[in-house]
């Protein structure tokens, strides 16, 4: 039963990836990848990885892909130049997605037998359920990292305010604190009828 | 085998029951509303025109639906289902009385949050797929804005997280046993606030419906929808609003748990009421604080939407969650000691 699921929701995920990259329109594109999403973390959630799972349909689908989907749809993209430059790239992007296709491999073969050596302890946290583990875990053994990452994570916001801010007077701006001190008494005139 | 069954049972039973709830909800709004602007609202169809929802309803399944010629198909007949699943799927978590929920899951309050940051998707692709401008500008105002919201959101249930040290939703309620000075709206109060301002603009209600906006731009994203598409979209909005008051009632007012709990006379003289109608009944009180919004405030402007969510809602809810943070290092009883 479970071992369908997974096969359905693997299924789902390996075809919706190969239809971002294949369909011609963006938008379409980008729900593709959502549905991709979708289906990994249906399977994440059979691995008992719920906090992970939930997460990724809180952070990616819930936030991140509606920002991208707000941008494909404003933008007017045109498939057919993009496709010229395909063939163009094409050795350098085949070399790039074999060398991480190595190292998915790589790891998974450790985490193999990584996961033969634990296992148990592995299946204890995943009845007790793993936020909280989680949390324990980030924020004792790999604090430093956690830091560094929510450091870099700033630096990135730091840099996105800069590259839109466009010095203080070019814009014209309405003045909130101005619109709320209006006083009808001085805006509004009334003119006697005679 | 039976298991599922139940299950099923369950499912079809909460689905229907929000159905005629969404009913009842809609004749209350139009009533009330009608009230509180010296009205009398709907008084033609049956005695005081209760029959009015059904009406309606019938109205819309007998429409016809039009398709724009230029709209994407598959995109236009998927929207209104993308806006009602997530809007259904939230309420697995949601208990109503201590044990009565689906599925009693740890991160029950995560999941939620899931849920409802997925409705916008109905919306967005709604706007997208009818091809026409004033759709399209609905869309994109209301993927903007639910962003923009469900930050200062996440944050007011952070908190709540951090005072009951867990994300499920039974334990989250369990936590604030002992009487109504023990919910968690009163040391939690700034986050209550803006909770539930963000509540009322994650569901694109009024002062906050810059996404329909009929003064502005018709009808936002459902411009083009007719018939059944538009009851869908409907039904989707109201099922979640009850949504975001029953998640409000369990963070803050204590769900099921009787406000005179530990306080001597009352509690025995009310200690009959069930739980659950206390839940109801804190439910009722959200609920129509919804319908008083909309009869009393005039609708936000969209810069002034942005402001209030960016710069005043983000700011002072990481104010508080420090605040709080220090108060629970302090052990300050009742509500934060173990």
């Amino acid at each position: 039963m479970e071992y369908a699921f997974f096969l359905i929701f693997a299924a789902v995920a390996l075809i919706a990836a190969a239809m971002v990259i294949l369909s011609r329109n963006p938008v379409r594109a980008v729900l593709f990848l959502i549905l991709c999403f979708f289906a990994t973390a249906a399977t994440w959630l059979m691995l008992n990885a719920e906090f992970l799972a939930i997460t990724l349909v809180l952070v990616y689908v819930g936030a991140v892909m509606v920002l991208f989907l707000f941008v494909v749809m404003m933008l007017d993209i045109d498939f057919a130049i993009l496709r010229a430059k395909l063939t163009r790239w094409s050795p350098i992007g085949l070399a790039l997605a074999i060398a991480v296709f190595a190292l998915i491999a790589e790891i998974i073969e450790k985490d193999q037998i990584a996961f033969g050596q634990h296992g148990d302890e592995l299946s204890k946290i995943a009845e007790t359920g793993n936020a909280a583990k989680l949390g324990e875990i980030v924020f004792t053994n790999y604090l430093l990292q956690f830091e560094l990452a929510g450091i870099l994570l700033l630096v990135a916001i730091i840099a996105a305010i800069v590259l839109i801010y466009r010095g203080p007077r070019s814009r014209k701006l309405q003045s909130i604190p101005k619109q709320i001190a209006a006083d009808p008494k001085t805006r509004v005139h009334l003119v006697s009828g005679d | 085998m039976t298991q599922v069954l139940i299950y099923l049972i369950a499912i079809v039973a909460t689905t229907i029951s929000l159905i005629i709830t969404v009913i009842l909800y809609t004749y209350a709004e139009r009533k009330i509303i009608g009230f509180m602007q010296d009205r009398i609202g709907p008084n033609r169809v049956g005695p005081i025109g209760i029959l009015q929802p059904v009406a309606d309803v019938v109205k819309l399944l007998l429409k016809e639906v039009i398709r724009p010629s230029a709209s994407n198909i598959y995109l236009f007949i998927i929207a209104p289902v993308l806006a009602l699943a997530p809007a259904l799927a939230a309420w697995a978590v949601i208990p109503i009385n201590n044990g009565w929920v689906l599925a009693d899951i740890n991160v029950g309050l995560l999941y939620v949050l899931a849920m409802t940051s997925l409705g916008v998707y109905g919306i967005v692709i709604a706007g997208w797929a009818s091809n026409s401008k004033y759709a399209l500008l609905g869309a994109i105002r209301s993927s903007a804005q639910i962003i923009s919201y469900e930050i200062p959101m996440a944050f007011a249930v952070l908190g709540v997280l951090m005072a009951a040290q867990s994300m499920n939703l039974t334990t989250i309620v369990e936590k604030q046993h002992g009487g109504i000075l023990h919910w968690y709206w009163l040391p939690l109060l700034p986050l209550l606030v803006v909770y539930w301002v963000s509540a009322v603009a994650e569901t694109n209600r009024l002062p906050f419906d810059v996404a329909e906006g009929e003064s502005e731009i018709v009808a936002g994203f459902h411009v083009e929808y007719s018939g059944i598409p538009f009851a869908l979209f409907f039904l989707a909005e109201y099922i979640n609003m009850i949504l975001v008051c029953f998640i409000a009632v369990l963070l803050f007012a204590g769900g099921w748990l009787s406000p005179f709990e530990g306080i001597p006379v009352l509690n025995k003289v009310f200690s009959w009421v069930p739980n659950v109608v206390w839940m109801f009944a804190k439910v009722a009180f959200f609920m129509l604080s919804f319908l008083w919004f909309r009869a009393t405030f005039p609708r936000y402007r969209y810069d002034q939407l942005m402001r209030l969510g960016w710069k005043i809602f983000i700011p002072l809810t990481l104010l508080w969650i420090v605040v709080e943070a220090i108060l629970i290092q302090l052990q300050l009883p009742p509500w934060f000691s173990i």
